[in-house]
């Protein structure tokens, strides 16, 4: 269990008989009264976003999630598919759970997939990851300084800004978290 | 990147230096404030036997005694003592207070008045600010006026079920049941205190329930108030003052009061503090007390909604 000063962002709680993820929270209190810790909390299942109040003494539960690291195998185009590499145990997960990862997923990459009572509800990238380019203007020699850039688009779908000297075919790496470009891989 | 520590810029203050500097200037001009009117500079113990007991401050225990949440019962010794007018400037901690206007060490500065009442303070208390910053003139509205305009309910006759059909209209979601007072300090931070930053003003707001008396003295009006004023400077709440509660018996009750609520809510109750008992059944001369939030007078100057922007060194890096 978890007191109302625990309650930090990024911290999974459950309500509800529900997965939440703490988006935000925030300390409130008035002089000589009640602390309150008001939170929003995002649905780890269906992605929705609420707001809910503590008042000091209150507790609440620890949501019953583990993540556990999965390669990403294919989309079958209803589900895409995840696999322990130790276990070889697969599992699933639907459109919307994938929703936000899915411009950053490859083959053969791992990926952090959260697990609630067993069931796959979310997956995360981890925070670098290495793409080909697939389509980008053609590259301008010896601009490595002035900072400009041009679109690139990756292998899994994604767009992101390329310093001019980077060509079409060639791999870079990229920050998933920001989703900007970190410099040319092999 | 390579930060073998794992700390990586944190060592560093999260002030600016200029703030900082901010924050000595504005230290000598409170000293120079008192020592122009003839108050006295004191030190207490920051570490004490016991910790005033109030339901919704917890101190923070050591083996050796407790930090004290505020310097209130050691000043009113000495006021008792025959000290005359006296204030001072010191560290107080609250446990579990963190936030982006609140740090569990932070610099209070508190004084004592004797022979005056809580309305002549309150108007000591602007003049202090005003000499800090410009902040101009102050609007002062009775806490069931705040109520009544920012809240839509009267805080004296409002009932627990009003509060949370209130509440709930407001989008405000409790995960566990709450009595009165506890839906009052809800609206107060949800309400009035948005209500009073859009007034871009300061703000007094003056004669609380008596349920939320603390150590003020109580006026028989009809409802009975606490005479008891709060400063709010941008909807941030800056200073606390009281008609101080003299009586000896009153303050012992309210003391066991105070340890009976903290009991209810699961927290531990204190040990009373027999020197302080003792020095009021010895006589504390009337007087009005104020204490001022010094780190949030320096928010206030230097316009920032970040504690940590005015300190050094906050929790997260102390």
């Amino acid at each position: 269990m978890l007191n109302h000063n625990q309650l930090k962002q990024g911290t999974r709680v459950e309500i509800n008989d529900q997965p939440w993820i703490i988006v935000s929270a925030q300390f409130v209190k008035p002089g000589k009264g009640q602390a309150f810790t008001k939170i929003k909390i995002k649905n780890l299942v269906n992605g929705r976003v609420i707001d809910r109040t503590f008042k000091s003494g209150d507790m609440v539960p620890k949501a019953d999630v583990l993540d556990r690291n999965m390669q990403y195998l294919y989309n079958d185009g209803e589900l895409w598919h995840f696999m322990d590499p130790d276990s070889f145990e697969q599992v699933a997960i639907n459109a919307a759970q994938v929703e936000e990862v899915k411009l950053w997923l490859k083959d053969q990459e791992s990926y952090d997939v959260t697990l609630w009572k067993g069931q796959a509800i979310s997956v995360s990238p981890p925070a670098f990851v290495v793409f080909e380019i697939t389509d980008c203007d053609p590259g301008v020699r010896g601009d490595t300084v002035s900072g400009a850039t041009k679109p690139a688009t990756l292998e899994s779908g994604a767009v992101v800004k390329v310093p001019l000297f980077v060509n079409q075919g060639e791999k870079i790496k990229v920050d998933t978290r920001t989703g900007s470009y970190v410099e040319r891989a092999k | 990147m390579s930060c073998p520590s794992g700390h990586g810029q944190d060592w560093r203050p999260s002030a600016s230096l200029k703030a900082l500097q901010t924050r000595a200037n504005t230290l000598a001009t409170l000293r120079a404030f008192f020592q122009e009117r003839g108050v006295m500079e004191v030190e207490t113990p920051a570490l004490a036997s016991t910790a005033a007991a109030e339901s919704h401050l917890e101190p923070i225990s050591c083996p050796m005694g407790y930090l004290q949440t505020s310097p209130e019962s050691a000043m009113k010794r000495l006021l008792a003592a025959g000290s005359g007018p006296i204030y001072q400037i010191s560290h107080a901690f609250r446990s579990d207070e963190q936030g982006p206007s609140h740090n569990p060490e932070f610099t209070m500065l508190e004084w004592y008045r004797p022979g005056w009442s809580y309305h002549q303070l309150r108007q000591e208390v602007l003049d202090l600010v005003q000499r800090c910053m410009d902040c101009g003139p102050a609007e002062t509205i009775t806490y069931r006026a705040a109520f009544q305009r920012y809240a839509g309910v009267d805080p004296f006759s409002v009932t627990e079920e009003q509060l949370e059909a209130e509440a709930r209209q407001l989008g405000l979601t409790m995960e566990s049941s709450m009595d009165r007072d506890s839906w009052l300090d809800l609206l107060m931070v949800e309400r009035v205190e948005p209500g009073l930053a859009e007034l871009a003003r300061a703000v007094f707001i003056v004669d609380f329930p008596t349920s939320r008396a603390a150590m003020a003295q109580i006026r028989p009006d009809h409802p009975p108030v606490a005479e008891r004023f709060e400063l709010y400077l941008d909807g941030l709440e800056l200073a606390n003052g009281y008609q101080e509660l003299i009586d000896p018996k009153e303050q012992r009750h309210r003391l066991m009061e105070e340890n009976r609520q903290r009991h209810l809510r699961g927290a531990n109750p204190l040990p009373l503090d027999e020197r302080f008992l003792a020095a009021l059944d010895h006589g504390l001369p009337a007087c009005a007390g104020v204490a001022l939030g010094v780190d949030r007078l320096l928010m206030a100057e230097i316009e920032t909604k970040e504690i940590a922007q005015v300190m050094a060194f906050p929790k997260e890096r102390a």
